[in-house]
């Protein structure tokens, strides 16, 4: 694993941030290779900053073509017609990201990420999807976890001003330091599917309002056969409609998931890039860890909410019912 | 429309950043993409290879160039219509004075040191512009609001004290690492290759033996004949030999200590390196090479700069990066300061400082080590940056929109906190014993016979007060000030005053004066109540003088020998160390609580005395509300 040395080019670019990792870390981040899809905003600046961070490798997937909102969120993309006309978000935002970095390889992977099979995921050792859909995110997740190398899984989605991270390090282990010594730990992730699926009602009264909303996004986008962010005002009575159901089949009370927030999510669609900075970097944060295999990662949701100005971590499994 | 009144709020505003670094490229690329289109950036630095692993809107052809115009250059790209304007200067000079802070909605501070902040803190207050500030260590982040009135300035709560070291400890008793490297830089380095005229501490207090400093001088000396190997031997022994008997002949100062023990160059090294290795002689670089390529560790095969050396390894380096700098950089001697960068210089210091830790028995460290500790470099990770930049533009847009309740000071954690990485927090009432925004008269303890006026000029009125070109006052008189419109008689008296002690003044400052401090570019003024004092304690009030009655802030640039400033660190609310005057409003919980206590796993080496100490800011858990 600390086989080869740094190179000499590699510990003077990257000396403020092995004060901070340590050398071992850097070498094992510059042997990663971490498959991301879906680039909008957040995703943008988490890409911007594993690149920066050193890692081995970035395989970008995003087929969808430039458009004005990704000219607007996205840093990556020059406003140039000439220069991104015909092509795809994720060409235009490999040849900027190689810019930031000569010495990682960003490369662009085509087609659609839940139809690939799960020996393909096997080349990666972290999996990002952003802005995916429930389906996708279950299905890329589950053959995840079929194989027999760890795969580290993270989903982001940020909509208005506020971000959901969910992290899945299967059975992980880490160091830590307490006090002066360093310390062996454990942790057992819950699957995406059941880390969404956990009854709500023994889920303690102050978790972040945001975990509920977002499961009632996500069925209303697989019901309604939305893509992320395919949704506005008029949407509103259904989604409190499936608001309704998803609480009464929870036997919990509706004032669970206000409806103002839900209302935010739906209307505010444009992702508002201090949340993004926020968010993608956070996220960049804990891939980081999990690559280096050093720090406490989170567990398992991370939100932002820049209205309270919160970033809190929820940890959601099925233990409440135990 | 909440939305739309947030958006004319944006695209009517003026903006100041101050800081295009680390925060700075982050901020400006969030500023930008928010909606920003009238940014004005300030930044005196050029661009370095160590910066690119961050500071994103850089390129490696960069390196060199202004940050603040390449920066804009960069961001221009991608919003070709913005305006940016950026000043490849320092934020200090006197063309940004109060008139031109007053163009601005708010000012963005994304600064790396005490200095600056302090200044801007004052320029902001003095314009009554907000100013949002912010500062980065590693994976810790803070984003604070401060706005004239409606809460604390930046100065109104005591920031970390970055460390100064008693003269003694560096030159006779150290007992840590860092107090090594700071005798390397500051005493022996600084004697060998820097301002011959200056004063050092080497001389006087290292040689206690009766055949003077004479005898040093001469140690120091080198003859242009003398072989450049033996007169590295010679200083080695010196002051890693001679120095220590001399030292140990004082049975009352090793009393309770360890001993250190004397090192000599034949016990460590062999006869002659030259014969061992011929290296400078096969050198075929000649005096006229880039002096930046000099370096002593791959002449003797060392790669690795996290590797620990022995005494003998940085022994070899030690004499090696002597006879280097004498026969490929003489021109230099005489003239050189020590710069992270110079590695030839961090070579020598690091060798030095490991000497003198086998010497007293304290742990060696690496090159990589050694150079963080001497360069006071800061550990800096994009992330935390990024993060930090999406907080400052959401405090700005409350601050333009006037959304006073909704101003918070953000702190990011490492670790969650009652599983908050992203804590916010409500913005304290300004603090009426704040010198800096409430106007309290301070107190000075001083020997009034003894001190001169230069030594209260330069340890109260610049290094504490913080004030840049200053102003005193006694009554009516004048005693001293400066700038550029003085005629050379004027100059001539301040000067001679400076030399003065205080009871001498042409209008005598005596026990019971009153003193007028000051600085009319930052438009602060203080009243500062003198005190006659005979005897200091030399290790506890180690500079001969007491400034109270006020929220301590940290000294800059301090007499003793010191690591100078690590103010890149977060300043955060420090509550322990209030004063007796804290105001009943405020309320700040006194402990720290345990269970919050930071786990220090990222820096590789254990030596957190280096680095400013960072305090949990969970301790703030009762606050008053702003109104």
């Amino acid at each position: 694993m600390d086989g080869e040395e740094l190179t000499e080019q590699e510990t003077a670019l990257y000396d403020r941030q092995i004060r901070v990792w340590g050398a071992n870390a850097q070498r094992r981040l510059t042997k990663s290779h971490i498959l991301v899809s879906g680039i909008k905003g957040t995703v943008a600046e988490f890409c911007k900053n594993i690149v920066l961070a050193g890692v081995g490798s970035v395989t970008l997937m995003d087929d969808s073509l430039v458009n004005e909102e990704a000219l607007n969120a996205n840093f990556l993309i020059p406003p140039d017609e000439n220069a991104y006309r015909g092509k795809t978000v994720a060409e235009i935002c490999c040849d900027s990201l190689k810019d930031f970095n000569p010495m990682v390889l960003v490369s662009v992977e085509k087609g659609d990420l839940s139809a690939r099979s799960t020996e393909f995921f096997e080349k990666f050792d972290v999996v990002v999807i952003g802005y995916g859909s429930l389906a996708t995110k279950k299905a890329v997740n589950e053959k995840c976890r079929k194989l027999s190398k760890r795969v580290a899984f993270y989903t982001v989605d940020c909509r208005d001003s506020c971000g959901e991270i969910f992290v899945d390090l299967q059975d992980y282990k880490y160091t830590k330091k307490k006090l002066e010594e360093k310390v062996e730990c454990e942790l057992n992730f819950p699957s995406f599917q059941e880390a969404v699926s956990v009854p709500w009602k023994p889920i303690p009264r102050r978790t972040a309002k945001l975990y509920f909303a977002m499961r009632v996004i996500e069925v209303f986008e697989e019901n309604e056969g939305r893509k992320h962010g395919e949704c506005s005002l008029l949407d509103l009575p259904t989604v409190l409609e499936i608001k309704k159901k998803l609480c009464e089949a929870n036997s919990v009370s509706e004032s669970l998931v206000p409806d103002s927030l839900l209302e935010r999510l739906i209307t505010g669609t444009i992702e508002f890039p201090p949340a993004c900075a926020i968010v993608g970097g956070i996220l960049a944060q804990e891939v980081i860890k999990a690559v280096s295999g050093k720090g406490e990662p989170l567990k398992n949701f991370f939100y932002y909410d820049a209205q309270d100005g919160k970033g809190v971590m929820e940890d959601i499994s099925n233990s409440f019912t135990s | 429309m909440d939305q739309q009144q947030q958006q004319s709020a944006i695209q009517g505003a003026k903006v100041l950043m101050v800081g295009a670094g680390g925060i700075g490229c982050e901020l400006l690329k969030t500023l930008a993409l928010s909606g920003f289109h009238d940014i004005h950036i300030i930044d005196m630095d050029t661009i370095e290879v160590s910066n690119l692993n961050r500071q994103f809107l850089f390129r490696r052809s960069h390196v060199g160039q202004s940050k603040a115009k390449v920066a804009r250059d960069a961001v221009l790209r991608f919003r070709p219509h913005i305006n940016i304007r950026s000043y490849h200067a320092n934020v200090k000079n006197p063309e940004f004075d109060v008139d031109f802070f007053k163009q601005f909605d708010v000012v963005l501070n994304g600064l790396d040191n005490l200095d600056a902040r302090r200044h801007v803190n004052r320029l902001c207050l003095a314009a009554d512009v907000p100013l949002v500030e912010s500062g980065t260590t590693g994976f810790l982040g803070q984003v604070t609001v401060h706005v004239k009135g409606k809460t604390e300035c930046y100065e109104c709560q005591t920031k970390p004290t970055p460390k100064t070291y008693p003269v003694c400890t560096i030159t006779s008793t150290p007992t840590k690492f860092v107090h090594c490297i700071v005798w390397a830089k500051e005493l022996l380095f600084a004697k060998l290759f820097g301002d011959k005229n200056q004063d050092n501490d080497l001389n006087v207090r290292a040689n206690k033996a009766a055949s003077s400093s004479k005898e040093t001088e001469d140690v120091f000396e080198r003859a242009d004949d003398e072989d450049i190997e033996q007169y590295g031997r010679k200083i080695y022994d010196h002051v890693f030999g001679y120095n220590i008997e001399a030292a140990l002949s004082n049975e009352e100062t090793w009393k309770n200590r360890r001993r250190p023990r004397p090192i000599y160059s034949k016990d460590v090294l062999p006869e002659s390196l030259t014969q061992k290795n011929g290296s400078t002689q096969n050198c075929s670089a000649t005096d006229g090479d880039d002096s930046t390529t000099v370096s002593a560790m791959p002449l003797l095969g060392l790669k690795n700069p996290q590797e620990l050396w022995g005494l003998t390894q940085n022994s070899l380096v030690f004499i090696e990066a002597l006879k280097l700098f004498f026969a490929k950089r003489k021109k230099e001697i005489g003239h050189l300061t020590f710069d992270k960068d110079d590695q030839l210089a961090v070579e020598f210091v690091t060798a030095a400082a490991n000497i003198r830790a086998e010497s007293f028995g304290i742990p060696l460290h690496s090159l990589f080590e050694a150079k963080g500790i001497a360069g006071n470099i800061v550990h800096a990770v994009a992330t935390t940056n990024a993060i930090v930049a999406g907080l400052i533009v959401i405090e700005a847009i409350k601050v333009l929109k006037k959304d006073a309740d909704k101003y918070r000071m953000t702190y990011c954690l490492e670790h969650p906190s009652r599983k908050m990485l992203l804590m916010p927090v409500e913005p304290f009432e300004p603090n009426p014993s704040c010198y800096v925004c409430s106007k309290t008269p301070l107190v000075l303890e001083i020997n009034t016979q003894k001190s001169k006026l230069r030594d209260l000029v330069d340890k109260i009125v610049k290094a504490k007060l913080g004030m840049n070109l200053p102003l005193i006052m006694h009554g009516a008189s004048l005693l001293y000030e400066v700038g550029d419109d003085l005629d050379d008689i004027m100059v001539a008296n301040y000067n001679a005053n400076l030399e003065k002690s205080l009871s001498e003044l042409p209008s005598p400052v005596i026990n019971g004066s009153i003193l007028t401090v000051e600085d009319l570019q930052q438009e602060l003024s203080c009243k500062i109540n003198v005190k006659h004092r005979e005897e200091f304690d030399e290790e506890k009030e180690p500079e001969g003088m007491v400034l109270s009655g006020w929220t301590q802030s940290p000294a800059t640039n301090g007499e003793s020998a010191s690591t100078s400033n690590n103010e890149s660190a977060v300043d955060v609310t420090e509550s322990s160390s209030g004063p007796e005057i804290a105001s009943k409003k405020r309320k700040l919980s006194e402990t720290q609580p345990e269970n919050h206590k930071r786990e220090t796993e990222n820096v590789e080496s254990e030596d957190d005395d280096d680095l400013v100490e960072i305090e949990n800011p969970m301790t703030v858990s009762k606050k008053k509300r702003v109104a």
